[in-house]
């Protein structure tokens, strides 16, 4: 562990991802303890509306009067947890999919990548609109289109890795010493499997806060009053160009926030790639 | 004669993660004009940096602190790094590398890589006076097809269209060959590059490179750990542990009565001299930390407190070989 | 001698798989009529280059491979003609060391757990039972109990030989079939090592079967010998008599071609034509005769059966009794 957090912590993007990933991540969990008025999630004030960044208010306030900048930070438990949602189940499906599909050549495996391709095909928000027509549109909706739609990601690395795997010589010598199948898949293979997968866990965080941002956008996500970053932005398109604050600033935590799930992503490819995983 | 190679005193330092490697400390060697030097230690000794320094390609973090490169009278430590690659490199000195399936590009045919090689370095063919692409192109093909004749290669002419994954390990390592000995250099280095091979094949590598010293007047500097492979090819042979140079001789003089404690040991170790199994106690001094003075003394049996306070003395053993040994001295 | 391991006419084909949506490899007969006893407590080497089949010879003898033809038997009991699961629980008593014994342990487990997992998967089922077992090991393979924490990327290639051993030696086998142990370590290493295989063997009471090419390493230390060429034994003998004596022109063309530290140079003979030949194809008769420097035409009619031209020394060729065995015998009344 160690050499791996001293390569990582010369990586200067690698670790301002992190340094922002802790950062949301605090702001998620200890959001209504920070914001200076927590009961703007749903209450409003219309006598403040749409004041400009000030002391008080420094984000400045929304159409209905309730502090930006409060909301911006409630609304990152939103992203977060809509992530960390969709990539786990995304996972869940897909890794014992690759695992499966990885580990022994057959019909079997041949129809789960072949399920997989077709999956891959479907563009996420045409199946996020789609499933919003025939639900109704909400944050459910949005994270089962989502999740539904990147678990393939998950099935093509671990079967990668698991082929890989199953043909190592170490897998070679489990079999030599009597190890049935299921030990060798989940106790062998699947954590040596791993780095890969948080890899692409990682950026698939940072991309589904920005799908689901979009999501929001379009109202097919989060629905009012809900602090999602996303539908603040979409609620702020009529008073532009005047009111700039309103837009800019959950904007720039989207932008911020995916931002740092790339750079932490990348750092830990890096340090993941197989030239460097064996350290002698 | 004159010494076609002479390295010096030379010390080099390696940055790493956990400080500073003294990787070499001290190594100097001699090769003489039409023959073949064997370079033997064991792995950590720093024959791999010895060879990338000769050849100018140290790793950016590597510093030469000290010693000189001599090369046909010229210390190729002051050149710089376009000189080596237009001037020394391939045209002058030659390198077989381990392992050929890393060493040949696997997307090229054979041709372009090895006529590539020749375009780059053939500066007699300019000299000739025709600049015509194509004809250079001809005679450039020409004298590969010789080459792999010479070198046994099934089909030259049709070799230079195939991949290198359609040949063999042993026909790889010929192909090899052939790019080092393309553009005429004086010297080629061979690092290990019979390690890969099977015994029989490695058995034809090896005359095949006693040949071509013969008959192309090129010199060999031949880097192994394999003390049998020596002991057939070798005319001269060095012997490095941990960055020193221990003993340098003939062949013969040293395998018929080694010297220096190491090179005792190390012989005593081979199957074929060994009365039991036993190897070296103690394990070989990490260049992070290594002990002052000789490198050895920590595991020599016949250690003496002056072996530690400095550098060992160049001595004389009793069959003539070079030998850093205060017992000699 | 008992024969506790014995082979009758085995031979293995490899590749050939076809099936739905996969394309169909030809298939490869990498072993060809091999029969062979080894005898309890004696170090019997089998030699030979790549194509020769001796890796998968052992393969096939450990389980992980399932014979196409021949029969297997252990202890006297036939024990052939199993899926690989089910070989690997007859056999038992048969273990396997890996060449690469860094790459046969899994990264992200520590030696210890590795160690100890063997003695879980067969039963035994008492966490302090294990620790007490994989502790005595580690020192009897020179290694200190405490190591067992650390991970394989944190030992030296020496290091990593003798946990594998301790890895299979847990498991209380009887025959350990030892590929290429000596390949890619330094020289001082290498004594280490075959020092310590030795010790183990009278320690444990084991018997070898050791798959090598290093000629000088097999001559040292081997009872007997076995040489491969493209799928088929075409000698054996015991160590001594076939270093003094090879019968078999191929044989002679290996011991003329390993380097040796005995004084003799590379130039003093010359090599033998041509590449080691790939299993895939094979010509009629016997396979050694495109390169051979006695073949005949005749040789090309069948494939030689391996026949004594002295005791305990077999020999597989059809031109050796007529011109060598009057010579050995020679040779080995003087």
């Amino acid at each position: 562990m160690r050499p791996i957090l001293r390569k990582l912590s010369r990586d200067l993007p690698a670790m301002l991802g992190l340094a922002i990933v802790v950062f949301v991540l605090l702001l998620a969990i200890f959001g209504p303890l920070i914001a200076p008025y927590p009961e703007d999630a749903a209450s409003s004030h219309l006598t403040r509306r749409l004041r400009p960044p000030s002391a008080d208010y420094l984000f400045g306030t929304d159409n209905l009067g309730r502090d930006i900048f409060s909301r911006v930070i409630l609304g990152a438990r939103g992203a977060l947890s809509i992530a960390l949602t969709v990539v786990t189940v995304a996972m869940l499906i897909g890794v014992p999919l690759g695992l499966v599909a990885g580990f022994r050549r057959g019909w079997l495996s041949e129809t789960i990548m072949r399920v997989t391709d077709v999956v891959l095909a479907i563009p996420q928000l045409v199946l996020a609109l789609a499933l919003a027509q025939l639900m109704s549109p909400s944050l459910e909706t949005a994270m089962l289109a989502l999740s539904l739609t990147y678990w393939p990601f998950f099935t093509r690395i671990v079967y990668a890795e698991t082929r890989r795997l199953s043909a190592s010589m170490f897998v070679d010598a489990l079999r030599g010493v009597g190890a049935g199948t299921g030990r060798i898949v989940f106790l062998h293979i699947l954590p040596n499997s791993i780095s890969p997968v948080i890899v692409r866990a990682t950026i698939g965080l940072g991309f589904t806060i920005l799908v689901a941002a979009v999501l929001g956008f379009l109202g097919m996500g989060a629905t009012p009053p809900a602090p999602d970053w996303g539908l603040t932005i979409a609620e702020s398109r009529v008073y532009l160009p005047k009111a700039w604050w309103y837009v800019t600033f959950p904007g720039l935590a989207i932008l911020i926030t995916v931002m740092g799930f790339n750079l932490l992503g990348d750092g830990l490819r890096d340090l993941v790639d197989p030239r460097i995983r064996r350290s002698r | 004669m004159m010494k076609l190679l002479s390295v010096q005193g030379l010390k080099v330092s390696i940055r790493t993660d956990e400080g500073i490697a003294q990787v070499l400390d001290d190594v100097g060697l001699d090769l003489e004009r039409g023959r073949i030097l064997g370079v033997v230690g064991e792995s950590g000794c720093g024959k791999s940096t010895l060879i990338r320094a000769i050849m100018g390609i140290l790793p950016r973090a590597a510093t030469v602190e000290q010693g000189e490169i001599w090369f046909e009278g010229e210390n190729l430590l002051v050149f710089s790094e376009a000189e080596l690659a237009r001037g020394v490199r391939s045209s002058r000195i030659g390198f077989i590398p381990q392992d050929p399936l890393l060493a040949l590009n696997p997307v090229f045919k054979i041709g372009s890589q090895l006529l590539e090689i020749m375009r780059w370095h053939a500066p007699h063919d300019q000299s000739q006076g025709s600049g015509r692409g194509a004809e250079r192109r001809k005679r450039h093909v020409a004298r590969l097809v010789g080459l792999l004749k010479r070198l046994q290669v099934p089909d030259p002419e049709t070799a230079l269209e195939r991949y290198p994954h359609q040949f063999s390990g042993g026909q790889r390592q010929r192909l090899l060959i052939a790019a080092a000995l393309a553009c005429s250099p004086q010297l080629l280095i061979a690092d290990e590059p019979t390690t890969a091979l099977d015994v029989t094949t490695q058995h034809q590598i090896l005359l095949l490179l006693r040949e071509l010293v013969g008959e192309f007047g090129v010199s060999l500097l031949f880097v192994t750990h394999d003390f049998g492979v020596v002991a057939e090819l070798c005319d001269d042979l060095c012997v490095i542990y941990a960055g020193q140079t221990v003993e340098a001789g003939t062949v013969r003089s040293i395998l018929d009565a080694p010297a220096h404690p190491y090179t005792r040991a190390l012989l005593a170790c081979h199957p074929d001299r060994a009365t039991s199994f036993r190897g070296i106690p103690g394990s070989v001094p990490s260049p992070l930390a290594p002990p002052p003075g000789c490198r050895f003394a920590p595991r020599c049996g016949d250690a003496r407190a002056v072996c530690t306070e400095g550098a060992p003395p160049q001595a004389r053993s009793t069959s003539g070989a070079e030998v850093r040994c205060v017992q000699f001295a | 001698m008992t024969a506790i391991l014995s082979l009758r006419d085995v031979s293995v084909k490899l590749g050939g798989s076809t099936g739905f949506l996969r394309k169909s490899i030809a298939p490869v007969q990498a072993v060809r009529g091999v029969s062979l006893d080894l005898h309890e407590g004696e170090i019997l080497s089998l030699v030979g280059e790549s194509g020769c089949g001796k890796t998968t010879l052992g393969r096939t003898i450990l389980g992980l491979q399932r014979e196409s033809a021949g029969e297997i038997f252990l202890d006297g009991k036939p024990v052939g003609d199993l899926p690989p699961e089910a070989a690997r629980g007859a056999r038992r008593a048969i273990q396997y060391v890996h060449q690469d014994a860094g790459a046969a342990l899994d990264p992200w487990w520590s030696i210890g757990r590795t160690l100890a997992e063997g003695l879980l998967i067969h039963g035994m089922r008492d966490r302090a039972e294990r620790r007490k077992r994989v502790d005595a090991m580690l020192s009897a393979v020179g290694l200190e109990p405490a190591w067992g924490r650390r991970y394989p990327h944190e030992f030296s290639g020496g290091q990593l030989r003798r946990v594998a051993l301790a890895r299979i030696l847990l498991l209380q086998p009887r025959i350990l079939i030892l590929d290429e142990p000596t390949s890619g370590l330094d020289m001082s290493v290498q004594a280490t090592v075959l020092n310590l295989l030795l010790d183990l063997r009278k320690q444990f009471s084991l018997t070898y079967l050791f798959i090598s090419h290093d000629l000088s390493v097999v001559e040292r230390l081997s009872d007997r010998v076995a040489i491969m060429y493209l799928g088929r034994i075409v000698e054996t003998a015991p160590a001594r008599q076939l270093f003094a004596a090879p019968a078999h022109p191929y044989t002679r063309t290996l011991l003329a071609a390993a380097p040796r530290l005995t004084g003799r140079r590379a130039s003093d003979h010359g090599s033998v034509r041509g590449d080691p030949p790939s299993p895939a194809l094979v010509a009629p008769g016997c396979a050694f005769a495109d390169r051979c420097p006695i073949a005949e035409a005749s040789c090309r009619d069948e494939v030689p059966a391996l026949r004594p031209v002295a005791p305990a020394h077999d020999v597989a060729c059809r031109r050796v009794p007529v011109e060598q065995i009057a010579s050995l015998r020679a040779r080995r009344r003087a």
